[in-house]
């Protein structure tokens, strides 16, 4: 492996493609395509008042009746107390998701004491990934009057705090929050796989593997350059999905260095399994169909649109075959629900499988005939 | 000094058919060898083996010393070639192509100097894609000059190309020659094979059927000097009767085939007693392209088939 040649042959490669208007539509508009269509759908606000259910703990205070009464009065929520004897505020997110309207706020036994001495104090926020427009109702709500309370109250100091919410059964608050990651996955899939069959299978066809098997570039260089490109296009990528997921749509994700190593590995694994597939085809209409062989039951069912935890018992089984399932998993856990052990084990599950790919694409894959 | 190119009963064979039949011929360094043969003849397997992008079936192959199989790598950075149908980066233009190349090879090589050299300086920044046939195959050229190599492979470098990009490969490959390399040069135009080669084989069915010289296989293969006058048929038959000698016909001409040139005034003094209304005479030579159609015509007649003439 020669720095020189895998840059030389990147300089190629960037500059086929950003003289390629369909290439370039397919790695970067797309992916912002489909983050504005599916944030617009899941962030659409529902008809009428959304049904809060409301743990008051601090239920012999004038002023959390205030509060509630002032949150009924939005109109956005129906406050429904929660029998105080029933629910313990540890059990609440579970026995949440055994009704059927889980959207949920706990006001703490303390609210009143701290506010009235100016202390900070949390209201928690409860809400289905599945009915992500009621969740974001009712933060909306509970934002809204907790600001009022704030500014009357308190004298304009932002005593009555309103973390992110949290979620029934996971930490997951909103659709859109889990969809980044999905998408982000979705275009580290999709890209590579697509172009790498193209290119592999008609570069054989052209003769230009043989061309440059006239020069001291090997198939190692080649591949890594590949690697490179795709690894730019997918920060480029996560960028826009990022940053129009959390500018416009107001997802809440956590954007650390976490998800740096899957930003790397994935591209690795799919351009290596991409110019595998276009290798092992005869023609480039058979890798056309290898490639989507492969590419599609992954785009659907490894998370991408819907969370895996969600399918039928088979399907999972079948997910946790699927690369793209550990990509995505992975980044799941970094930017969602911040378990960084499991995060490691899903990234270990794609370095080793990417390993492998490479090898084989590079073993298999002959630039000369017999 | 060694051959630059030596090879010795090279057979290649595809899934039992035979496409180069134990094929022997050297290439001393410094001079080009004009490999000819029709379309399928065995050319290309030929040229593909000694680049080191096929496989032999069997038989001793070396090219710099290297066998260009199991040595490709060390072999490649030393020699040039532009394979037939010579294609390249669709979006990429010939002077980022050079450049492309001095990055993979470690070259030196002024890319200004190459794009003069195969007259393609004014299209160095069009795109491949736009350019015409010709310029392309200059561009093929001019990188296969890159690395600056000591045997050069030009598998049909002309095919299908106006005589003014022909006439501009034609002029690279002696400057080429000038600077003594050695070149190695597949075509189905006799006139090139002529004009630039030193040496000559010509390939049929996967065997070698004539090699030497242009003017060695004329000598050996052709059918001497010619007498051709603008006559009637029955001069023909009335010199063959007069002299014994071997006299054709077709419309309007009759063809006298002569040992000696100065056979050619026994023939014309016949032909004037023969009272026949001739008119002008001529003397013809075979060239290379009549050897060569002949010889490939008559294989393909089957009268020679099976024979391997030398």
């Amino acid at each position: 492996m020669r720095p020189r040649r895998i840059g030389a042959d990147l300089r190629i490669v960037a500059r086929g493609y950003y003289r390629n208007p369909a290439a370039l539509f397919f790695s970067l508009i797309f992916p912002l395509i489909l983050i504005s269509l599916f944030g617009l759908i899941f962030s659409a606000s529902g008809s009428g008042p959304v049904t809060l259910e409301v743990l008051n703990e601090d239920s012999h205070s004038a002023l959390a009746a205030q509060f509630l009464s002032a949150l009924n009065n939005t109109t956005i929520v129906k406050v429904q107390v929660v029998p105080t004897a029933s629910v313990t505020p540890s059990g609440f997110s579970a026995w949440l998701g055994q009704q059927g309207d889980p959207v949920g706020l706990v006001i703490p036994s303390d609210f009143t004491t701290n506010v009235t001495a100016d202390r900070p104090v949390n209201l928690t926020v409860f809400a289905n990934p599945q009915d992500a427009a009621a969740g974001g109702e009712a933060l909306f709500a509970v934002s809204g009057v907790a600001n009022a309370f704030n500014l009357a109250e308190a004298h304009g100091t932002p005593v009555i705090q309103v973390p992110p919410s949290k979620g029934v059964g996971s930490e997951i608050y909103s659709y859109i929050d889990y969809l980044i990651p999905g998408l982000i996955g979705f275009s580290i899939l999709t890209s590579p796989m697509f172009a790498m069959v193209e290119t592999t299978s008609s570069y054989r066809k052209e003769g230009l593997f043989r061309q440059l098997t006239l020069t001291p570039l090997t198939r190692g260089e080649w591949l890594a350059s590949r690697i490179l490109w795709y690894v730019v296009l997918t920060f480029g990528a996560a960028a826009i999905m990022l940053g129009i997921g959390v500018g416009v749509f107001g997802a809440h994700v956590s954007v650390g260095l976490g998800i740096l190593p899957f930003l790397l590995v994935g591209p690795f694994f799919f351009v290596s399994l991409g110019m595998l597939a276009g290798s092992v085809a005869p023609t480039p209409e058979s890798a056309a169909v290898i490639g989507n062989i492969i590419t599609f039951p992954m785009m659907f069912l490894s998370g991408t649109f819907f969370p895996v935890s969600e399918f039928p018992s088979g399907l999972q089984t079948f997910a946790h075959v699927l690369p793209l399932y550990y990509v995505i998993d992975g980044m799941n856990q970094v930017m969602l629900f911040h378990n960084l052990a499991r995060a490691s084990t899903d990234l270990l599950v794609v370095v080793v499988a990417g390993v492998v790919v490479f090898l084989l694409a590079i073993r298999l894959f002959r630039w000369r005939d017999d | 000094m060694a051959d630059a190119i030596e090879v010795r009963g090279l057979v290649k064979q595809y899934d039992g058919l035979t496409a180069v039949d134990h094929v022997d011929f050297s290439v001393p360094p410094g001079t080009v060898f004009a490999f000819l043969g029709p379309n399928g003849a065995g050319k290309t397997t030929t040229v593909e083996i000694l680049e080191g992008l096929r496989k032999r079936t069997s038989g001793e192959v070396r090219v710099l010393g290297l066998d260009p199989w199991s040595d490709g790598a060390e072999l490649h950075r030393r020699i040039g070639v532009i394979p037939q149908d010579f294609r390249f980066f669709e979006k990429i233009t010939p002077r980022e192509g050079i450049e492309y190349y001095r990055a993979l090879f470690d070259s030196r090589a002024d890319p200004d100097a190459l794009l003069r050299l195969v007259e393609l300086e004014d299209k160095q920044h069009a795109r491949y894609d736009q350019l015409s046939g010709g310029q392309k195959q200059k561009l093929g050229l001019a990188l296969s000059l890159t690395n600056e190599p000591e045997v050069h492979f030009l598998d049909e470098p002309t095919t299908g190309l106006d005589p003014t990009a022909r006439r501009a490969i034609w002029n690279v490959i002696r400057t080429l020659k000038q600077q003594g390399r050695t070149v190695f040069l597949t075509t189905h135009y006799l006139e090139e094979a002529e004009l630039l080669s030193d040496r000559v084989a010509i390939i049929h069915h996967g065997k070698i059927i004539a090699a030497g010289t242009a003017a060695e296989i004329i000598a050996a293969h052709g059918r001497g000097t010619r007498l051709r006058f603008e006559a009637p048929p029955a001069l023909a038959e009335y010199l063959s009767r007069s002299l014994g000698v071997a006299a054709r016909s077709s419309p309007g001409l009759v063809e006298v085939d002569l040992e000696h040139p100065r056979d050619a005034v026994r023939v014309l003094t016949a032909a004037e007693e023969s009272g026949l209304p001739w008119t002008t005479f001529s003397t013809a030579q075979d060239t290379l392209e009549d050897v060569f159609v002949r010889m490939v015509g008559t294989m393909d007649d089957g009268a020679l088939k099976g024979e391997v003439p030398t």
